[in-house]
């Protein structure tokens, strides 16, 4: 395998971190380690790039650098994924919703936007839709640009229909594709009130003001500090009484922000905004 | 057999146990979660391939025959000496250096999400020798390279015996490797792990 590394060592790793940060202002410092390295190392074997190689052509070649920040991002995501949190979010939460005026949501880590049309999917069965606006956002703008379209091959759209189907609503995910050939494409009317564009919850601040914050498999990335630091970020963007959705195996874990946050379902981390 | 002084030793200073396996593991492993003794003083990690929204009670039925705390991984978690954690579905488990689990959900790794590999390969950085992993039986090749990567980190490797896996391909695969230090029948394995 010439001197393509099998590992890399803690000096390593931050030396790379270190020169993402500089050049392109991207700071991975408080990334969980363990799948950092590992998708660190993907590149260099997918690439055949030993360590100094890398590292030239990071600080060579910008162009490579879109195509290593989408893949030492995690870009993985389902339409309903854990169907058991959409359900508890259409019993729980939606109720609440449906009485305000208007309802603005924020997806933080959307990549190709499967989540965003899975939340307008259930705001459209609940009659929410016309007064709900979803912003989508990440740091990755090619997945922004997949998101925007909304296309997605026919073969994963059916794979989500089990999902689609415990998630306890109408009819079949199908229903609001339209379907060309190999490809479907989101129903209009449900991108009419989305947008996406980039925030990186690293560095970026609060933009506006939220009913509800969906964040989910996206902390596992962070190392605690920097989960603490977005749920700060989180609790100054929410509303009062607004909600959080944080992915089914991610916790609240520190006490000074379980004072600020109500868990309304444990099992889903669904919480609340208490408290101002 | 044949639990030689060498393999007596490593199990014993080891901190973390970690059970990989897939199709037909179920019972070697349920039996293991069984016999454990509460004083074990080790962390135990369960690895099995699992289909998500497969909501089966593996995690309470192990649990209610566990004398070990018994939980699913979240985010995050520290490694408690005295606690079996299971790989939840539809996740990677990795193991962090300061020997807290994180989860991926990255690409399915041989169609497995748990993947054995990830968890063996990480649980290799942190642990080094102070580690024992044991592979069940599985119908794919999900694994094998980890469990050499732990072999080669010093770790104590076992494969069962294939000719006693309901699924022999799994062992097989990481016998090929060269990633056993030890190929032991199950009740070989059962023996050890009360030393």
């Amino acid at each position: 395998m010439l001197d393509i590394p099998g590992s890399l060592t803690v000096n390593e790793l931050h030396e790379l971190i270190d020169l993402v940060k500089s050049i392109y202002g991207f700071d991975f410092s408080d990334y969980s380690k363990a799948s950092l390295k590992r998708r660190l190392l993907r590149v260099m074997q997918q690439k055949k790039l030993s360590f100094y190689d890398l590292k030239h052509v990071l600080i060579n070649d910008p162009a490579f650098f879109q195509m290593f920040l989408e893949e030492i991002t995690v870009n993985v995501t389902e339409m309903f994924r854990d169907p058991t949190f959409y359900k508890a979010l259409n019993n729980q939460v939606i109720p609440y919703l449906s009485s305000y005026q208007h309802t603005k949501i924020w997806c933080a880590g959307c990549s190709s936007g499967e989540e965003v049309y899975s939340l307008m999917i259930l705001l459209n069965e609940a009659g929410l839709r016309k007064k709900s606006f979803i912003y989508g956002t990440d740091i990755n703008t090619e997945m922004l640009n997949e998101a925007r379209k909304g296309i997605y091959s026919l073969r994963k759209i059916k794979s989500y229909a089990e999902n689609y189907q415990l998630s306890g609503l109408s009819g079949s995910i199908i229903d609001h594709f339209t379907v060309l050939y190999d490809a479907a494409s989101i129903h209009n009317e449900l991108k009419q009130n989305t947008l996406f564009s980039v925030h990186n919850l690293v560095s970026d601040g609060v933009f506006n003001e939220f009913q509800l914050i969906s964040c989910r498999n996206v902390f596992i990335y962070f190392e605690i500090k920097l989960q603490e630091r977005i749920l700060d970020l989180f609790y100054k963007s929410l509303a009062p009484l607004g909600f959080l959705c944080l992915g089914t195996k991610e916790t609240i874990r520190s006490d000074y922000f379980r004072k600020k946050f109500k868990a309304i379902n444990l099992k889903e981390n669904i919480y609340q905004k208490i408290g101002s | 057999m044949a639990l030689n002084q060498d393999i007596i030793q490593r199990w014993q200073k080891s901190e973390l146990l970690l059970l990989g396996g897939s199709a037909g593991s179920l019972k070697p492993i349920f039996t293991i979660v069984q016999n454990v003794p509460s004083n074990l003083n080790k962390a135990v990690l369960i690895i099995i391939h699992r289909k998500k929204n497969f909501f089966s009670d593996l995690e309470n039925l192990f649990a209610e025959n566990s004398r070990m705390l018994l939980k699913e991984v979240n985010d995050k978690d520290v490694i408690d000496k005295e606690t079996i954690y299971i790989a939840p579905a539809n996740y990677h488990t990795l193991i962090e250096k300061e020997k807290c689990f994180s989860l991926d959900v990255s690409d399915a790794v041989w169609y497995s999400k748990p993947s054995i590999d990830v968890s063996f390969e990480s649980a290799a950085e942190v642990y080094k020798d102070r580690c024992t992993a044991v592979l069940f039986s599985g119908a794919n090749q999900d694994g094998a390279q980890g469990l050499l990567t732990l072999r080669n980190s010093g770790a104590l490797t076992i494969v069962q015996n294939p000719a006693e896996a309901e699924m022999p391909e799994m062992p097989q695969a990481a016998i090929d490797l060269k990633a056993a230090d030890y190929v032991l029948d199950t009740k070989d394995i059962f023996q050890l792990l009360k030393t």
